[in-house]
């Protein structure tokens, strides 16, 4: 909520003069039972026919004020709305964009896209609510009190009294409320997960003949949700008979004091209309109130729920690192190693064992290296935390001699070009998607990362060439086309440091071979460091070196020829993959 | 035109799921007229009261406790059959929207596989949730608003001509005309509310595709370039919503000035009236009030059209889905398969998913019992197809399955289902703990068998790592386990049930190959005596196999053992030169 109001401060022209104009209106409004009780003090009772016709052209200047009034109230409200809506949703994507993969693998993509669509659609309703009604109505709850004093100080006794008592009732009514809607939220998201569950896993369940049990269990879940539903019904559905009643027992006290006081002589018949009116305006207002309320919560719920977002900070420390350092830069080109690590154990946020412990190895500039093992043996988590996509929880990864934290993310990252082990392309053409690895590419470049990647036949046999579009996720183009395609995009750049997680699986073992071939040509030429990282030992056997893991440790280094003489698991690893020769 | 046919048609298919609560739905009705009956004769009775208020010692104090005790007992009445009323449509519309819901997944257990494989997932649980939900509010607002809207328009056009049928006619005639107005409004906004969910889609999809991504946004650091493509699609969305609810929102004021100047209209023809000496100033007190009861509704009643229409397109999508053929049920005379003795046999099967395009033509195979079956071949040759075949995912188009020497069409699905042990390359897991997932196919299983099990597929070991181990709760589809983590206890779960046949599709590609052998032993123990079929892209797994059937485009275009096939110089041969050369 307090991130809201922040930006609702962005618009404070609008915040201010929506409800303004609403109380504008509501002013006029509240002016039309005086001017009602003056018809029938003076018009009706001397029969002054001239005086009602001027009554009823004040009422009618009044109705056309109010329009004016709450029209230009609305246009307020609408953009203050959508306006914070849409500054909400560009905040909150820049933010994510912030998010290093450990928050990412957390939160989970699909809660990100309904906070950023969804939830941000309520947020806007309820503040366009918020703005047009929520302060009218306790203005007229209040204004028509205030107007009742300058009638009758002691009439307007009983209206405070009313409003007291359904404040407390209201608010009662609320607060009981608030935690019952929250539950009924998380029964109805069990429903849903049972119902996702049982669509992407109808095989397995038909295979193991679990329908029954499914059904079942998918009962005993909506039955609670309908158990609950019913409970908060009950209490909700209480709001507005219990208002009613209230206010029809503040007439009834109204106009008996009314009564004795006009017997008295101290007030008049049309006076007493006139209370009776506020007191009726108060429970039309109250009831939209009412129904309002629901919309707010929800939006407070949702509004929190973005807030949420907005608390997760990145894990990656960012120093504030200064450009413009040329003595460093020199420190960096002298360097002989392109990449080292120093003890390097890292930890995923929420897992108590480390995946990856004490590593430490150097890799020279111009190097090709292979790593290799096991599922869950740390490969990926070990590359990863190259480019900072994970930040290391104890020891220190340099790059030319530099520790990755002193560099800036935008720096580090563009030396390195990695391919990860899912393709995924954009929507556009195969041209744009090329230059997300070099923004200025030129066509020989193009071509050249085409060529490489042995992407350029099938792009070529392509109606538009390059210009072909890709569909959102790649969806027409094969796995290995989509392969060679983000292989290229790597190329393209020709980063000091290329990294390929296990990015070949979907190749041919020929057109396998003919890109390593290719890549080791770039890196003879252009002096780029290797890293290949892979389960097959074929694809990485000719490295310069090969890192083996194990279980997040090194269990090994050297040559193809090393490791197989002395070490076990290199040993397993290739026997079971080639003992077939 | 047809629009309307279908609206009535969703309506007839809701009936029987409201008839259930009929008993609640009369009940409610009573409820209503009391409530609207007793409200509306409220104000008859406040103006009565102030009848009897004249002037200074005109007081009729008698007449006036008689009409406020009468008052104070009517709206106690009123409110008590208002809350009843709520009571009853919370349950009405609670309940009938659990049924329907409790029918739809029915449904979803029972629909052929086909559908599951051909539409979203996503799409069908939004039907299941969202739309229900959707509906829900639309028939308790329907409930609670619509028949006491118009109980209350009846009621008080009742009431006014009591009073004065001249007055009464105008009311009558001049409210409709902001029903027009709101009318009016909604068709010019209705282009602009389209714009506006276009473009909200187009934004949800740029957000699916870059957040889904955000892995690959940041290796190349184009956090900017997206966050500016962003801004452009959210800048528009700002532009075509302030339209949309600035011009929706206009609806309100609208109405109101109209009913306002309809008000100022009865004063003023009201107090000549009662100049005139035909009605009472109480007279016109109550009419007034009758005339501000009497447009609301109106105004409500076009909200609640609009919510009932959008309820009833959600309704029909729900209905679509329970409408959704099933799988043809067993037939009656459908025998339960016991103790299978793993004979297969295939006889000129034919199959295809879509009737354009053949999958599998005539297919012929004859598997022992106890035979060790590798399926090997291109991406879309058909072998999972075959896999869904055998398990009666899908039907035969035409030729027979048979297995023990009966046709599978004339078994029960669950008794072939249950005697086959089914590991698919796509784990499924359910939300749950890892005993819970372990046990699906024999729930009986003792702590010692499922130990046994899990070693025998080396999940032992990582499960025993986790924080509860076989009392570990996975989130919705496994989670935080890694691919091969899923594999293992996917694997455990048939280890478990041990039975007469077994199929693997690519079982084990996700794990490593060392952890591979090992599971590929105790899958060997399983196998011994049990009819198999494997799909595989290790050729070292396949080689073991009896007989390898290679397929191509639907045929089995090659037969025989690994010998055999390698001394046949054909496709497999080439397809296993290529992976070793």
């Amino acid at each position: 909520m307090r991130q809201i109001w922040m930006y609702m401060k962005n618009y404070k022209k609008e915040t201010v003069l929506a409800p303004l104009f609403k109380m504008l209106e509501a002013c006029f409004e509240l002016c039309v039972p005086l001017v009602i009780a003056g018809l029938t003090d003076v018009g009706i009772r001397n029969g002054d026919k001239g005086y009602i016709a001027k009554m009823g052209l004040v009422l009618f200047v009044l109705a056309a004020i109010g329009f004016c009034c709450s029209v230009v109230a609305q246009f307020f409200s609408a953009r203050a709305a959508v306006g914070v809506a849409t500054k909400l949703r560009h905040n909150l994507f820049k933010h994510i964009e912030s998010f290093s993969f450990t928050e990412i693998d957390k939160v989970g993509t699909s809660t990100l896209i309904t906070r950023m669509t969804s939830d941000v659609n309520q947020v806007q309703s309820g503040v366009n609510m918020l703005l047009r009604l929520f302060l009218r109505s306790p203005f007229i709850v209040f204004g028509a009190m205030v107007m009742a004093f300058t009638i009758d100080v002691k009439s307007a006794l009983i209206f405070v009294v009313t409003i007291i008592v359904l404040l407390i009732v209201v608010f009662a009514i609320i607060l009981y409320t608030i935690p019952m809607y929250k539950r009924v939220q998380s029964a109805l998201d069990r429903v849903l997960g049972i119902t996702r569950e049982n669509l992407t896993g109808a095989r397995v369940i038909r295979a193991f003949g679990m329908e029954d049990e499914e059904i079942e269990e998918y009962d005993n879940r909506t039955s609670l949700l309908f158990k609950l539903q019913v409970a908060v019904g009950r209490i909700s559905a209480l709001m507005n008979p219990v208002t009613l009643f209230i206010i029809n027992l503040a007439t009834i006290i109204l106009i008996w004091t009314g009564g004795i006081q006009v017997n008295d002589g101290r007030l008049s018949q049309g006076e007493v209309i006139a209370l009776v009116n506020y007191m009726s305006q108060i429970l039309v207002e109250l009831v939209k109130l009412a129904n309002l309320i629901v919309t707010l919560t929800k939006a407070v719920a949702c509004g929190n729920r973005i807030e949420g977002i907005f608390d997760i900070q990145s894990t990656l420390e960012l120093k504030d690192i200064i450009e413009n350092e040329t003595k460093d830069n020199k420190d960096i080109s002298s360097s002989e190693y392109a990449i080292e690590y120093d003890n390097v154990s890292i930890k995923y946020s929420g897992s108590q064992e480390e995946a990856m412990k004490d590593v430490s190895f150097k890799i020279k500039k111009g190097e090709t290296v292979g790593v290799i093992g096991g599922t869950g043996s740390g490969k990926t988590t070990l590359i990863q935390a190259i480019p900072r996509f994970y930040d290391v929880s104890e020891g220190c990864i340099k790059v030319n001699g530099k520790d990755i934290k002193d560099y800036s993310l935008e720096d580090l990252r563009n030396r390195i070009a990695v391919v990860l082990q899912k393709a995924v392309l954009f929507k556009g053409t195969i041209r744009e998607n090329l230059l997300w690895g070099k923004k200025d590419a030129t066509e020989e470049e193009i071509y050249e990362a085409l060529d490489n990647a042995q992407a350029r036949e099938f792009v070529d046999k392509k109606e538009n060439g390059i210009e072909e579009m890709v569909e959102q996720g790649g969806r027409n183009l094969s796995g290995g086309q989509r392969q060679r395609l983000t292989i290229a995009r790597a190329l393209i750049r020709k980063p000091e440091i290329l990294i390929l997680d296990d990015s070949s699986s979907a190749l041919d073992y020929a057109t396998d071979s003919k890109l390593r071939g290719a890549i080791k040509e770039m890196s003879d030429k252009y002096d780029t460091t290797v890293i290949i990282v892979s389960q097959r030992a074929t694809s990485i056997m000719h490295a310069d070196k090969i890192i083996v893991l194990d279980d997040g440790e090194v269990a090994g280094m050297g040559t193809h020829e090393e490791l197989l003489e002395n070490n076990q698991v290199y040993k397993e690893i290739y026997m079971s993959q080639n003992a077939l020769k | 035109m047809s629009n309307n046919v279908k609206k009535k048609s969703t309506i007839k298919k809701i009936i029987p799921y409201i008839k259930r609560y009929m008993v609640f739905v009369v009940m409610s009705l009573i409820f209503a007229a009391g409530t609207v009956g007793l409200t509306l004769y409220i104000p008859k009775l406040t103006g009565e009261a102030i009848d009897l208020i004249i002037d200074k010692g005109f007081v009729d104090f008698e007449g006036i406790f008689d009409i406020l005790f009468k008052i104070g007992l009517f709206s106690l009445i009123a409110s008590l059959m208002q809350w009843f009323m709520n009571y009853c449509n919370n349950k009405i519309t609670y309940g009938v929207v659990k049924d329907i819901r409790d029918a739809a997944f029915v449904k979803i257990e029972k629909l052929p596989l086909k559908y599951i494989d051909t539409h979203p997932h996503g799409d069908t649980v939004s039907r299941v949730i969202a739309d229900a939900d959707q509906f829900a509010d639309g028939l308790l607002m329907g409930f609670t608003q619509l028949f006491s809207g118009v109980i209350t328009i009846c009621a008080t056009v009742g009431f006014m001509i009591s009073i004065d049928y001249r007055i009464a006619l105008i009311v009558i005639v001049l409210t409709p005309i902001s029903i027009f107005v709101a009318k009016f409004i909604a068709s010019k906004t209705h282009d602009m509310f389209k714009l506006q969910s276009v473009t909200r889609g187009e934004q949800t999809a740029f957000i699916d595709e870059m957040i889904g991504n955000q892995k690959v946004v940041q290796a190349y650091g184009r956090e900017d370039e997206t966050l500016e493509q962003f801004d452009e699609i959210n800048g528009r969305l700002e532009k075509y919503s302030l339209r949309a609810v600035f011009f929706s929102s206009l609806t309100n004021p609208s109405t109101r000035f109209v009913n306002n100047i309809v008000y100022a209209v009865i004063t003023v023809v009201g107090a000549i009236i009662v100049v005139g000496g035909g009605i009472s100033v109480g007279d016109l007190t109550c009419l007034l009030n009758y005339a501000n009861q009497y447009t609301k509704p109106f105004n409500e009643i076009s909200g609640v059209i609009t919510e009932l229409q959008n309820s009833f397109v959600c309704a029909a999508r729900v209905m679509e889905l329970i409408e959704e053929e099933t799988v043809t049920p067993d037939s009656e005379s459908a025998v339960v398969l016991e103790d299978a003795d793993g004979s297969v046999s295939l006889d000129n099967v034919s199959f295809s998913y879509v009737p354009e395009k053949e999958l599998i033509k005539n297919l012929n195979l004859s598997v022992k019992p106890g035979q060790r079956i590798a399926i090997v071949g291109p991406t879309g040759c058909g072998k999972t197809t075959l896999i869904n075949l055998l398990m009666r995912f899908y039907d035969v188009n035409s030729g027979s399955i048979r297995v023990n020497d009966i046709d599978i069409r004339e078994m029960t699905r669950r008794s072939l289902r249950s005697s086959i042990g089914m590991v698919l390359q796509e784990t499924w897991l359910k939300s749950g703990t890892i005993r819970e997932n372990i046990v699906m196919g024999n729930p009986l299983a003792t702590e010692e068998e499922v130990i046994a099990a899990a070693k025998a597929a080396h999940a032992h070991s990582f499960i025993k790592r986790l924080p509860n181990g076989y009392d570990t709760e996975i989130g919705e589809d496994g989670g935080n386990l890694s691919q091969g983590q899923k594999q293992l206890l996917c694997i455990t779960r048939v280890m478990l049930t041990k039975p007469p046949m077994l199929i693997l599709d690519e079982a084990t590609s996700s794990i490593d190959t060392r952890t591979e052998i090992k599971i590929q032993k105790a899958f060997d123990a399983l196998m011994e005596g049990r009819t198999s079929f494997i799909v595989a892209h290790r050729l070292s797994t396949i080689r073991e196999a009896d007989v390898i059937l290679v397929m191509k485009d639907g045929n089995i275009i090659e037969q025989g053992n690994h010998e055999e096939l390698m001394k046949l110089g054909g496709f497999y041969n080439n397809l296993y030169n290529s992976q070793w050369a």
